[in-house]
């Protein structure tokens, strides 16, 4: 079993370690590094959302905010960007403390509300404060990501750090969903009034969700800044928002690998449709994509609604549950 | 030792609880007794802090915890059962235990993170201590089923190890014999004892006055809110009051 398991995860590795070796077209390696940074965002807003029941329209902010705190640290203070790549997710983490605070000791799904209010607050912030930020016209001048002698300025190099902090994260979350901290998540998920009565701190352990999301969503945000080298705000609005918490639905909820597949089939999806929608139709706009969007959320809902990846309790399954509760309360 | 002074609590114009004292000692079992909508399990929420009280105190020992959240309760030393079943259904029945142990567990959050070597040697600890916990109440052979599947008997009785994993001052258990056949709550009863006799505080809530009066050291009676009697068991089935309450006043009767 273990074995086994070892060598699933090698596999795994070696996948990620040669995909480069076959993808020539620097187009393709983009696409993957943007997979691989929304699925370190969406792993944390998948923990969230499936473990801590918790959803949040923030994670763009929280993303934009690492993004910003990294650039600024890098072409301000002249940091080394290793460094700020490690130090910058903590303002997200910190801001997600100080709003999370407050509002996981409320039961309801007031995250939601206070989550948007900042979103749209952050994006105002990121657009007007022309300062700090540089404005609609952003922050320029960020050096490429080096390690010593080593400058990592090519979209192969730059896949293989973004794919590899995505390994430590999955790795990471792997160790928190099998631990006692996973077990208190669902836990709480069964029974809230039972896990507090076990001593379980409810509303500090979604705290500790929601900053570790942050944090996360946080680190892609400076790992894209030293990628792009260039940070602005329009990747960070409230339309990026709603597409990471599509994707944390779509893949799965709960799972591994859900925020992979959700992240790739997000991005897949919007890469297509933007080359093949004005083949069929000439003259359409952007908008056709947030249709897409909505068509595809509708269909996993509809026929998946715990996502692809989430263990399959089958409809009739599901039926018979809900027959039972029915019965039973 | 658990001391309730003065306990009240009003739900709009009902008073549900007033002026409630009890104390439970080491070693007894304690029976908070009362016809339905006495206010019982009501007293159970205010000790636990599921609900605040209007007014009086809870002490456990010298320690007053009322007006504390209902983890921090917990981790005082006061578990808990609840009436309507409230197990984590979708965690095995080793996991329920080992959740239940989670006030002694000390779990950070980080350490869980990073899987520091320790942190998995300490669940292992949980698993055997929970294993020895099910065979105690008879649930052996069982552990890693899913806790849904159990019939409805045992999972009373899992809901007893879950709160006991957690190696509590003072266990609240709220009719814990409902829905058990007469040999099931027999043997519950002995193991309740045999609880007690280890020098466990123990108080439970009972709907049925027979159960009661085969293992509680103290009885107190509730209507309507307020204590109408207290003392042992054969002191209070013999109180007018008490008989009253339970079979309605003699010229009510019909039959």
């Amino acid at each position: 079993m273990a074995a086994a398991k070892r060598w699933y995860w090698i596999s795994l590795v070696l996948v990620v370690l040669c995909v480069p070796l076959f993808v020539k077209s620097s187009y393709v390696l983009s696409i993957l590094i943007v997979i691989g940074l929304y699925a370190i965002i969406v792993q944390g807003l998948g923990l969230l959302m499936g473990y801590a029941g918790q959803v949040s329209f923030g994670q763009a902010a929280f993303y934009g905010l690492g993004a910003y705190t990294a650039a600024i640290l890098a072409t301000r203070c002249d940091w080394p960007p290793l460094l700020c790549v490690l130090v910058a997710p903590f303002l997200p983490a910190l801001v997600a403390l100080i709003i999370g605070r407050p509002i996981l000791r409320l039961r309801e799904h007031y995250l939601v509300l206070a989550t948007l209010g900042f979103g749209i607050l952050a994006f105002a912030v990121f657009n007007e404060l022309i300062g700090l930020t540089g404005g609609p016209s952003g922050l320029t001048g960020i050096p490429y990501l080096s390690v010593g002698p080593l400058v990592l300025d090519t979209d192969r190099a730059y896949y293989y750090v973004v794919w590899g902090f995505l390994g430590l994260v999955i790795l990471g979350m792997a160790n928190l969903t099998a631990s006692p901290i996973g077990r208190a998540f669902k836990a709480i998920h069964a029974s809230e009034q039972a896990a507090e009565s076990a001593g379980i701190n409810t509303a500090l352990l979604k705290l500790q969700a929601f900053v570790l999301s942050a944090f996360l969503a946080g680190l892609a945000g400076s790992l894209y800044a030293f990628w792009v080298t260039f940070v602005g705000p329009s990747p960070f609005g409230f339309t990026a928002s709603i597409e990471f918490v599509l994707m944390a639905v779509v893949g799965g909820l709960g799972t591994l690998w859900g925020p992979v597949l959700g992240a790739a089939i997000i991005v897949g999806l919007t890469e297509f449709l933007r080359w093949g929608v004005p083949v069929v139709m000439p003259k359409a706009g952007g908008e056709f994509e947030i249709v897409f969007f909505g068509i595809v959320f509708v269909l996993i809902m509809l026929l998946r609604p715990q996502g692809i990846l989430a263990p399959g309790r089958s409809r009739r399954v599901a039926r018979a549950v809900v027959r039972e509760e029915k019965c039973s309360g | 030792m658990l001391r309730v002074s003065g306990l009240t609590k009003q739900f709009g114009g009902l008073l549900a609880v007033y002026g409630v004292d009890f104390a439970a000692e080491p070693g007894q079992i304690l029976a908070l007794i009362g016809p339905n909508g006495a206010g019982k399990t009501t007293v159970f929420n205010l000790i636990t802090g599921v609900l605040q009280a209007d007014q009086g105190q809870v002490f456990l020992g010298d320690k007053r915890i009322d007006g504390l959240r209902p983890f921090q309760i917990a981790a005082h030393g006061v578990s808990r059962t609840f009436q309507n079943l409230e197990l984590f259904t979708t965690l095995t029945v080793a996991e329920n235990v080992m959740v239940g142990a989670w006030v002694r567990s000390r779990t950070r959050f980080t350490r869980c993170l990073f899987r520091r070597p320790g942190q998995m040697k300490k669940d292992r600890e949980l698993y055997d201590k929970a294993l020895a916990l099910l065979r105690q109440l008879g649930l052996d052979g069982m552990a890693d089923l899913p806790a849904s599947s159990l019939p409805f008997g045992q999972q009373r009785l899992l809901e007893i190890a879950r709160a006991l994993a957690g190696e509590p001052q003072v266990l609240l258990l709220d009719e814990p014999a409902a829905g058990l056949n007469n040999t099931e709550s027999r043997e519950l009863a002995s193991y309740l004892r045999s609880l007690a006799d280890g020098g466990q505080t123990l108080i439970l809530v009972e709907h049925d006055m027979e159960t009661v009066m085969g293992v509680a050291d103290q009885v107190v009676v509730l209507n309507f809110g307020t204590v109408i009697a207290r003392g042992t068991p054969s002191e209070v089935q013999e109180n007018p009051e008490v008989i009253t309450a339970y079979l309605g006043k003699e010229d009510d009767e019909v039959c």
